[in-house]
């Protein structure tokens, strides 16, 4: 049963006689101080005047596909749990954490299993990482394609994850000289199966049991997934339920067949991991309409390469640029949100950002991007980003 | 299960209390560890026994595969898997097993935890190591008579397998 706006509003003054106190048409304001409010609940849930969702790719299968978090309706740095975009290769299994078990084995002393509440009982860690899908923004290898920033860059998120480091948890079971490898294994129906280096697995891997203070969400991995910061999203393993130690990769499906970058020559780099430093508008974008006057552009920078350290704004396509305003605690690893006031005067405008990270590098631009690769790569697309304003003040890209 | 744990923690406890710094976590039984120790690396080590035909293949192929692959596994309308080779540096590179894949183990592995899509992990090792054979075979890599196994498998070599290059990024100026 669903109700618009007006019929929620006009039952409203319906049944209790409220008085609109400056209200216009559909949206006359009922007076809340006149009755009592809804009552305390167990979970609470948003608004319902408040409708931004996660955006499903058109597919056949539902349960292999994914699903684009509406970045233009966010605020701030951190993506809300619900809203976290989705990447499942079989579904959303549903894992009973009691009876879950972390198996590592291979090239150990002592092969160990770990129940999600074993796992809690070591030290916590707790960072704020963003993941981005190596496929986020591949509709833009061929030119501007994406209708609004939720399809072009909608494969990308940010949370803050509790977990215990991998390396504390190798650490009890002793990881042998020969080791160089991990090979990593989900619970899904396709058993979701990637390599990582040994040395990444022990800097600053995580096995998270937790995403924006609960529980992860049985999209996200539930009980148990990795947590591999910086790095390209499908090695962030869900519902993590094996790691082999092994001394080297196993050339899984999803790390040949796929996720892999084929170059203009023929040739296909493998295990491209790292998420280069990337910037986007979200404010204004495609979907809102600009009145002439005053705005503030807003926008998102990340890299996982470390922290960002400068996004620069241009109004005019790239032939001028401006520096915004990062706006801390700026963390490496993370989404970094920026702003730089504008006014917007009626004329030709094309807005655009570009973003530089602590290693000193600059976000390309797509001509300069694809001079080396090409448009057959399919991921790690990270390019600038523009939005034409039209004379009568939609965004579109370009 | 709780039983073979118990026995093998009587067995190793007390080297395992001297050197895990914690104390925390279970020692699985050998079975329980061999039921999930399904990555195939391209060694093939974790390889199980059994042996499969390219004829046995096909015929699984038909009843199995070819609905979302197609008959000969071009058609489509899911992942082609037969054909390409010699497109990769072309405008229009069709990725398939035998064009892209670099080793041969990777096909066991995958089909074998993930295929076929309603029905993951329901083949039987037989059936995989023929359905390998049989896709192998389409992409005109092992001959028409092969039998497929756990030795023969990690000798098949991938006509793409030196197609690949490590990562060099940062690469653009």
């Amino acid at each position: 049963m669903r109700a618009s706006r007006r019929d929620f509003f006009g039952r409203v003054s319906g049944w209790l006689g409220a008085v609109a106190l400056g209200g216009v048409g559909a949206h006359a304001a009922a007076d809340t101080t006149k009755m009592q409010g809804a009552p305390v609940r167990a979970y609470g849930v948003r608004a319902a005047y408040e409708k931004a969702a996660r955006w499903l790719v058109p597919s056949r299968y539902p349960t292999s596909t994914a699903s684009f978090t509406p970045l233009a309706a966010l605020h701030g740095t951190v993506t809300p749990s619900a809203l976290h975009f989705e990447r499942h290769h079989a579904g959303v299994p549903d894992i009973d954490p009691v009876a879950h078990r972390l198996l590592v084995h291979g090239l150990v002393d002592r092969p160990l299993a770990f129940t999600v509440e074993e796992l809690g009982r070591f030290p916590v860690t707790q960072r704020q990482y963003f993941i981005e899908c190596s496929g986020n923004t591949n509709t833009e290898w061929a030119g501007p394609r994406g209708a609004d920033v939720q399809q072009t860059h909608g494969l990308m998120s940010c949370s803050e994850w509790c977990g215990v480091r991998l390396a504390e948890v190798l650490a009890e079971c002793g990881v042998q000289p020969a080791a160089a490898w991990i090979v990593f294994e989900g619970a899904d129906g396709a058993a979701m199966t990637r390599s990582l280096p040994l040395a990444k697995c022990l800097d600053d891997v995580l096995l998270a049991y937790a995403q924006n203070g609960e529980a992860l969400r049985p999209e996200q991995g539930y009980p148990l997934r990795l947590i591999v910061p910086g790095w390209e999203g499908s090695t962030h393993v869900k519902w993590l339920r094996r790691a082999k130690v092994t001394a080297e990769p196993y050339y899984t499906r999803e790390e040949t067949a796929k996720y892999t970058d084929l170059m203009p020559d023929g040739r296909a780099r493998s295990f491209s991991f790292v998420m280069e430093a990337k910037s986007v508008i979200t404010t204004p974008s495609p979907g809102s309409t600009l009145v002439r006057g005053e705005h503030e552009i807003r926008g998102l920078a990340w890299s996982g390469r470390g922290r960002i350290t400068r996004v620069e704004v241009s109004a005019d396509g790239g032939a001028s640029w401006q520096t915004a305003q990062l706006h801390g605690p700026v963390m490496p690893l993370c989404h970094t949100r920026f702003t730089l006031p504008w006014r917007w005067d009626g004329g030709p405008a094309v807005l655009a950002s570009r973003a530089t990270d602590e290693t000193g590098y600059v976000q390309p631009t797509r001509e300069a991007l694809t001079a080396v690769r090409g448009v057959r790569s399919f991921y790690h697309y990270n390019a600038i980003q523009q939005w034409r304003v039209t004379a009568s003040g939609t965004l579109e890209n370009v | 299960m709780a039983c073979g744990i118990a026995i093998a923690l009587l067995a190793s406890g007390a080297t395992r209390a001297q050197a895990a710094p914690r104390g925390l976590g279970s020692v699985p039984h050998a079975a329980d560890i061999a039921a999930l120790d399904i990555a195939i690396g391209p060694r093939g080590d974790e390889l199980p026994p059994g042996a499969g035909s390219v004829a046995e293949g096909a015929a699984i192929y038909a009843g199995r595969c070819a609905a979302c692959h197609g008959a000969n596994g071009h058609e489509g309308p899911d992942m082609k898997l037969v054909g390409g080779q010699g497109t990769l540096a072309s405008a229009a590179p069709v990725l398939t097993i035998g064009s892209y894949w670099p080793y041969a183990t990777t096909l066991f592995d995958y089909i074998r935890r993930a295929m076929p899509f309603t029905a993951p992990g329901s083949l039987e090792a037989d059936d995989v190591y023929a359905l390998t054979a049989f896709l192998l075979h389409a992409n005109g890599i092992v001959a028409a008579d092969t039998v497929l196994d756990r030795a023969r498998l990690p000798t098949v070599r991938m006509p793409n397998r030196d197609g690949f290059v490590p990562d060099p990024r940062p690469d653009v100026p």
